[in-house]
């Protein structure tokens, strides 16, 4: 048993008691925070489910269209049109605290505010298949951001919420358990100790009682004269 | 200011370009690893990454999890969706909850 470890003295008591009063406070606010970010993060990641199957149905729908486009064109030209793109994005990120978790906030800009800029090629030696293609991805991006979002938020909040899980239980099964029997161990241990001091005392004073006036010999004496 | 990347192979990630993402195209996963390495060292926030080529090297996306910047999205390739993306949620799912418990039912 691990008690065995601790030395039996007041101090050491004094130290356990205290300890196991922080731990079980950790361990409310620990388990607390853990339901909270539970919650959230189911929230999120049925958002984040939803998104997916979203983005990716609109992205299998734009490469389909680029097929479609592909086939209606040559290759060179197809290159030479995507070659210099007009457009350019840019992302502002920030972080938001959810639950002592840092999930990053993303913000889009366009170089140029013109949604038409998305196409970099001149309209004459390219199909209107390839217009159809290159809007139908522009449309998407919004939620592909969104869901870029979302998804690294669940990840890192499925990675808090698997640490709180650990301290939640090593605090629970290990570390409160393991207070308690030291505090058990020690306050057993000391009382052993004073009963055993109470018990030296009153051998001693027996033992300073019959030097003093020799009980012993004197009931001798009074059995010997009956 | 951050900006935004996509790995894979050419013809699923061409369209991108005109949106003004940077597009990588890359087919070897050796040179795909170095890559998306080099790109989350830098000034990118989001990388989106084909399917099929974010299944050859896992454990270079697994590295990246933790981080907050850059998120590593998974997109379906031109050849079609393996699913993986939806796998990588329930991946989070699972290491969150314990079990799979949103979507074991479909």
């Amino acid at each position: 048993m691990a008690s065995t470890q601790v030395t039996p003295t007041r101090m050491e008591l004094t130290k356990q008691k205290k300890k196991l009063v922080t731990a079980t406070r950790g361990h409310k606010l620990l388990k607390d925070k853990r339901d909270e970010l539970m919650r959230q993060f189911l929230e999120m990641v049925r958002e984040n489910m939803a998104l997916r199957e979203k983005v990716e149905a609109g992205i299998k729908s734009a490469n389909k269209n680029f097929v479609i486009a592909k086939a209606g064109m040559s290759e060179e030209i197809l290159r030479v049109a995507l070659m210099a793109p007009k457009q350019e994005v840019y992302l502002e990120t920030s972080t938001k605290n959810v639950m002592s978790v840092d999930i990053p906030v993303f913000e889009y800009k366009t170089r140029t505010a013109d949604t038409n800029d998305i196409y970099s090629y001149g309209f004459a030696f390219t199909s209107s298949d390839l217009d159809d293609a290159v809007k139908s991805l522009a449309d998407i991006l919004p939620d592909m951001l969104l869901l870029a979002e979302r998804e690294k938020a669940c990840q890192l909040m499925a990675s808090e919420i698997e640490k709180t899980r650990r301290r939640v239980n090593a605090l629970e099964h290990v570390i409160i358990p393991q207070a308690q029997s030291n505090i058990k161990y020690i306050t057993m241990k000391l009382d052993e100790n004073e009963r055993s001091t109470q018990i030296r005392l009153m051998k001693v004073k027996d033992m300073m009682l019959e030097e003093k006036h020799h009980y012993k010999e004197k009931q001798q004496q009074r059995q010997a004269q009956a | 200011m951050y900006r935004i990347a996509v790995l894979g192979d050419y013809d699923s990630i061409y369209g991108f370009a005109t949106l003004g993402l940077d597009t990588f195209p890359v087919t070897e996963p050796v040179e795909a690893a170095k890559k998306l390495h080099q790109l989350a060292g830098g000034e990118y926030a989001v990388i989106y990454i084909t399917e099929c080529l974010a299944a050859q090297i896992e454990h270079e996306i697994a590295k990246l999890r933790e981080q907050v910047l850059p998120a590593v999205i998974l997109i379906p390739g031109v050849s079609g969706n393996t699913g993986k993306g939806i796998e990588s949620v329930r991946k989070s799912v699972e290491q969150a909850v314990g079990s799979d418990i949103l979507f074991s039912n479909n």
